[in-house]
């Protein structure tokens, strides 16, 4: 069964100088453990899809649907990492790590342990009663990471969540993060305007049209490699091939 | 720091900064000294009259006595109605921002009389506020209270709504409630705002206590001022003008003081 069914999706935006149809129709669904890459034109209303899944916005129609069953406004079955980290300036990384747990009234003991042992995982449990003004862009986005994994949700959404970051650390970044996915075995869908980014992370890429987007294409990408990392990727001869073909579906 | 060895034109460049820190100091002093030697020169000589503009040493002269009278006790007055007004405009004015942050509609209804009340000088209002709550300290602090009140609510409502948008869509994927927002993302967002708005408004209470105690007072500083120019006592004047000036800079250090301190806890 599919962990995400997003069912005849269709947005509207009502503005004073008309209207706008942003998702004309959209239909997919996602399978437990997969990472889905959503690429289109800027504008074509890729953001709004994943605003849509997270509950922030309604539909003008369609349903979203986890684990079988319909979803009503923002679910804890889900986690959103926006592009900026938004670390609050004024707690410390420990506390900014709770804060999801914090606004959910779930500060168990539990909860708290398993947050400890994210920040020991990835490396961050010696800065923990540090500020995120003294960790580096890398560091603040694994942060932000653990922060919405440590709601426990069952599918994370990631809405062009390494475009702030500098090319360098991007790589690196995105390699820590797919790895920390992977191994947490969390559903993915990110919304990306960097097609290689898209590849080098995705089982499948989603290709969204042109406002009003309909889905032009689905490409399920497979490297047959044993230890798959999206910087791997990005070196064999099939990445390229997997370039141009999405670059000629977006043109 | 890294570096145990400092190397010369570090030592070099700390000790120019220091000698332009302690030049900056000198001249602020010296100009006081020569202001003040030049005020008593020019009234021991005759130039200006010191019977109007008074001089030093008769303001000092004027000082002790009073100090020796009720002095504090005027200062006390002046500085308790100065708090009082002060206090109550925060956090009266930090409520109304809030609930006008809560509710755009209210927000907006309220704009237009906001904006006018913003521009009304308040101390045309004080026979109507004397009337009402008495003329008395109370009368005081409410004038100290409309003064600083609307600035308050503007000041903090302008914070508030400029908070970070991406922060709150944060919290918001957390589905905080709308009050969680407030208290965990918007009101730390606006320390710095509040430490703004508390700074001007402790000098703005002050403008409304004076303007109070000129109304209706039977002590303070303000009452001092009024009470020198009735009977022609300009050392009294002027001596209370200059004990009102310490008041006011000691007490916005307070703030600033504070300020410090409780940055150094959220601030990062």
């Amino acid at each position: 069964m599919a962990v995400l069914d997003v069912n005849r999706i269709q947005k509207k935006y009502q503005a004073e100088n008309g209207e706008i149809t942003a998702l004309k129709y959209i239909d997919f669904s996602v399978e437990k453990g997969e990472f889905i890459s959503i690429v289109g034109p800027s504008g074509c209303g890729k953001s709004t899809l994943l605003s849509i899944i997270a509950g922030l916005m309604k539909p003008t129609s369609g349903e979203i649907v986890v684990n079988g069953e319909k979803i009503e406004g923002i679910s804890n079955r889900i986690g959103y990492m926006l592009q900026k980290d938004n670390l609050l300036e004024w707690r410390t990384i420990y506390n900014n790590v709770v804060l999801g747990i914090e606004i959910q009234n779930n500060l168990t003991s539990e909860n708290k342990q398993r947050v400890n042992q994210l920040l020991k995982t990835y490396e961050l449990y010696d800065f923990k009663e540090k500020y995120p003004s003294q960790l580096s862009g890398g560091m603040r986005q694994r942060v932000a990471l653990i922060r919405t994994l440590a709601i426990n949700p069952d599918i994370l959404l990631l809405d062009e969540a390494f475009s702030a970051l500098d090319y360098q650390t991007r790589l690196t970044v995105t390699n820590d993060i797919y790895q920390i996915l992977k191994q947490e075995r969390v559903t993915t869908l990110m919304v990306t305007h960097d097609i290689p980014e898209g590849i080098s992370m995705a089982d499948r890429v989603v290709i969204l049209s042109y406002r009003p987007a309909v889905i032009k294409d689905i490409i399920p990408i497979e490297f047959g490699l044993e230890n798959r990392t999206p910087l791997n990727c990005r070196k064999t001869p099939k990445f390229s091939e997997y370039f141009d073909c999405i670059w000629k579906e977006l043109s | 720091m890294d570096n145990p060895q400092i190397s010369i034109e570090r030592i070099k460049y700390l000790k120019r900064i220091k000698r332009q820190k302690e030049k900056i100091l000198a001249w602020q002093i010296g100009i006081l000294v020569c202001f003040l030697l030049l005020w008593e020169i020019l009234a021991q000589a005759g130039i200006i009259d010191s019977f109007v503009l008074s001089q030093p040493s008769r303001i000092w002269k004027t000082c002790l006595n009073m100090a020796q009278n009720d002095l504090q006790k005027h200062i006390g007055i002046t500085v308790y109605e100065t708090l009082a007004g002060f206090i109550l405009g925060v956090i009266l004015g930090t409520a109304l921002a809030f609930v006008l942050w809560w509710s755009s509609t209210i927000s907006k209804i309220s704009e237009p009389y906001l904006v006018v009340l913003n521009s009304l000088p308040k101390i045309a209002l004080g026979p109507v506020i004397i009337i009402i709550v008495g003329a008395g300290t109370q009368a005081i602090i409410f004038m100290a209270l409309a003064i600083s009140l609307i600035v308050t609510v503007l000041e903090m409502l302008n914070g508030f709504q400029n908070t970070d948008k991406e922060y709150i869509k944060m919290a918001q994927t957390f589905d905080a409630t709308k009050f969680q927002i407030f208290r965990k993302i918007v009101f730390p967002y606006n320390i710095a705002t509040l430490f703004n708005s508390l700074k001007i408004n402790i000098g703005l209470s002050l403008v409304g206590v004076i303007a109070g105690e000129f109304l209706v007072s039977k002590a303070g500083l303000g009452y001092l001022i009024v009470y020198g120019g009735q009977v022609f006592q300009l050392d009294l004047v002027m001596t209370s003008v200059i004990i009102l000036a310490i008041v006011a800079a000691l007490m916005y250090e307070a703030v600033a003081l504070l300020q410090r301190v409780v940055m150094k806890k959220y601030g990062h």
